[in-house]
């Protein structure tokens, strides 16, 4: 693999874990439980969407075969997407959500700090833009985590078991392959055996602020770096890329 | 439909510096139940397109209002004090500076 | 007595075009007619929501789909200005909230057609916006200050929206033939509807009287039609498209497009309930609203307990 293929394939991965988080938080629209936070939902899904054009853009640039970032998000297959299996997951309640989004946030936080700092200034660019973002979602997911954890007793027993649910989930955010070893070499990105430890206690302090448990690590689920998803992906790409799929000669 | 024991959160005044300096100034109000909450509800509703450096948000509650049938009293004794503005003054012809 | 008084000073303020603000006296028409026409509007705001959200997951572009997530927001930002506006009367949230769930209250009629293709988000950008631009600019004026002050704020964020709208219509009447069916299509079928934003024609309008009287509405059902046609039609002609409408017609003298006889059977169908979607968009707003139920109860129920431990501490 060369290095530009790698550098492909890993602002892919970022690209699509933005977009398709992003998509399931768009969802919330018109469902929020109260109004304020239908805009709060939006706001985060235009940071992620926003942040997978840009990613997106600099992964068609860097595969130099005249494809766009809306190519690269509306032709591409279910296999050829490299998002976490966990953004892809169906939004559940609004606890369901919230979980995704602290667990999703505090990864996002650790790596994108670091990726600030990489030596590809296209990548070091959108991570600092990003960093500010995340910030933020990470103190309104906290905010609610530690609201619904330590609210009422159902919002607690709901509140425990999304994190429960959606545990197995998350190893396969620290997953390496062989595109880690080269970006890591390269100085473009960091090393995620490096990020795990921090996100833990990020995680583990929030959840005991909230009386809540954290779950013990059991059988974990693998299989988007290799581009084998959750089902829920191809209904996904199925709406995303309706038009342009349906209307292939057509510009918007 | 909705219960009674339902609660949209309680309401809270919203005052947003557009840049640093100047006064904050008040936006509008927003529900929330608590004030992390109301802050970043103010933040997502009237910052939306940067109008904003800083934000205050205050209980509507512990907003304490004139009432509109005191404003005689209030605000119309001063009406007659016009030496509290520099206007007031005559200065002697060819002074500068002041 | 007394109240003659008020009343007096009351139009007095009114007739002078100065604002009445929320402790000033009010006859209690006012404040009912305020409270039904903000609600109403704040209602309109957030229902219509839905029939462009609808297309969110499906836009065709990555810009498309953050310029609809941007605009729907706004909506979202301006039905609680609009409900801000509204508390100010005495009412709370939750007491509007469960006026819509009844049917107490209502919220625009054009929320319940469907936008069946991507031209309708087009179609509803430029015409439903566009209807609703005309009737917001004239209220920046209206009497009551905090529903002026909503008003003001939003239409200065709104102006976005028609645009967005216009553009998409613009792209697909450029487009390939089949997109250029599909402008058509929403045109004609967003039309109608439109015009019917405006309420009845002046002579069958039943609540204008009072509210002309008190500034709370500024302009007629028909003058502000007419304006929102006039502008309308040479747009529409810019980017090749065809009103649905064989009466339209330029009248030199008066300076104004003649236009056809709106269906207002249609119209009061829609707004008794038989809408195509009237009862869906209800159902939408209260699903959401019960399944969201626990979520407030825990915010309600840690804020009581944050408060209890300020207390002890």
């Amino acid at each position: 693999m060369t290095k530009q293929e790698a550098l492909f394939n890993y602002t892919l991965r970022l690209g699509d874990n933005a977009l398709i988080l992003g998509h399931r938080l768009s969802e919330w629209s018109s469902k929020g439980p109260l109004l304020e936070e239908d805009i709060a939902m939006t706001n985060m899904a235009l940071d992620l969407i926003g942040r997978a054009d840009a990613l997106l853009r600099y992964a068609s640039q860097v595969e130099a075969k005249g494809r766009t970032e809306d190519d690269l998000a509306y032709k591409r297959g279910e296999r050829q997407f490299l998002c976490n299996l966990i953004m892809q997951l169906p939004n559940g309640d609004f606890g369901f959500t919230i979980a995704r989004q602290l667990i999703v946030s505090a990864f996002d936080l650790c790596l994108y700090e670091e990726l600030a700092q990489s030596k590809d200034e296209t990548i070091a660019g959108i991570a600092a833009k990003a960093v500010k973002e995340v910030k933020y979602h990470l103190k309104f997911s906290t905010d609610w985590t530690l609201r619904l954890g330590d609210g009422t007793e159902e919002s607690h027993n709901r509140i425990q078991k999304s994190f429960d649910d959606i545990w197995m989930f998350t190893a396969e955010l620290f997953e390496t392959n062989e595109v880690d070893a080269i970006m890591v070499k390269e100085g473009i990105a960091p090393d995620y055996n490096n990020l795990k430890a921090r996100w833990k206690k990020i995680i583990t302090e929030v959840l005991l602020e909230a009386t809540l448990k954290v779950p013990a690590d059991a059988y974990m689920q693998t299989g988007s770096r290799k581009g084998v998803h959750t089902e829920y992906l191809g209904y996904i790409l199925a709406e995303l890329q309706y038009l342009p799929r349906a209307y292939p000669d057509a510009k918007w | 439909m909705s219960n009674t024991k339902d609660n949209q959160g309680q309401l809270w005044e919203v005052f947003v510096q557009a840049s640093p300096g100047i006064p904050h100034k008040h936006s509008g109000s927003v529900h929330a139940t608590d004030k992390e909450m109301a802050l970043q509800n103010a933040r997502d509703l009237y910052t939306r397109r940067s109008e904003g450096t800083s934000i205050w948000v205050v209980p509507s509650s512990a907003i304490v209002a004139s009432a509109p049938e005191d404003s005689g009293m209030l605000f119309d004794p001063s009406n007659d004090k016009p030496y509290r503005h520099p206007t007031f003054y005559v200065m002697p012809e060819g002074a500068k500076n002041i | 007595m007394e109240n003659v008084n008020h009343l007096e000073k009351f139009q007095a303020v009114i007739d002078a075009d100065s604002k009445i603000e929320p402790k000033d006296w009010m006859p209690e028409d006012y404040r009912k007619h305020l409270i039904r026409q903000i609600s109403q509007h704040a209602h309109s705001e957030v229902i219509g929501m839905q029939p462009e959200g609808n297309w969110i997951t499906r836009a065709p572009s990555l810009r498309a789909k953050l310029i609809l997530l941007a605009k729907i927001q706004d909506e979202a930002g301006h039905g609680l200005y609009l409900y801000s506006a509204c508390e100010t009367l005495g009412i709370s949230r939750e007491e509007l909230i469960e006026q819509l769930h009844t049917g107490k209250a209502k919220y625009s009629s054009i929320f319940n057609y469907p936008a069946v293709t991507w031209a309708d988000i087009g179609a509803i950008g430029w015409l439903v916006d566009g209807a609703a631009i005309v009737n917001q600019i004239s209220l920046q004026r209206t009497s009551y200050g905090p529903y002026s002050r909503a008003m003001i704020r939003i239409c200065k964020e709104e102006s976005f929206h028609q645009r967005q709208g216009y553009e998409i219509m613009g792209k697909l009447a450029l487009g390939t033939p089949e997109q250029k069916e599909m402008a058509q299509d929403a045109l004609n079928r967003w039309w109608w509807p439109s015009l019917m934003m405006f309420g009845p024609h002046d002579t069958d309008s039943p609540h204008s009287g009072k509210a002309m009287t008190w500034r709370i509405k500024r302009e007629s059902n028909d003058v502000l039609r007419q304006r929102f046609i006039d502008k309308t039609v040479q747009q529409t002609e810019v980017i090749g498209l065809k009103i649905p409408d064989d009466k339209l017609k330029w009248n030199e003298t008066k300076g104004v497009y003649e236009h056809g006889e709106i269906d207002w059977e249609e119209f009061n169908q829609v707004i008794n309930g038989n809408g195509p979607l009237n009862k869906i968009r209800l159902a939408n707003h209260i699903s959401a609203h019960e399944n969201g139920a626990w979520v407030r109860e825990a915010a309600n129920a840690y804020a009581a307990k944050q408060k209890k431990e300020v207390l002890v501490a």
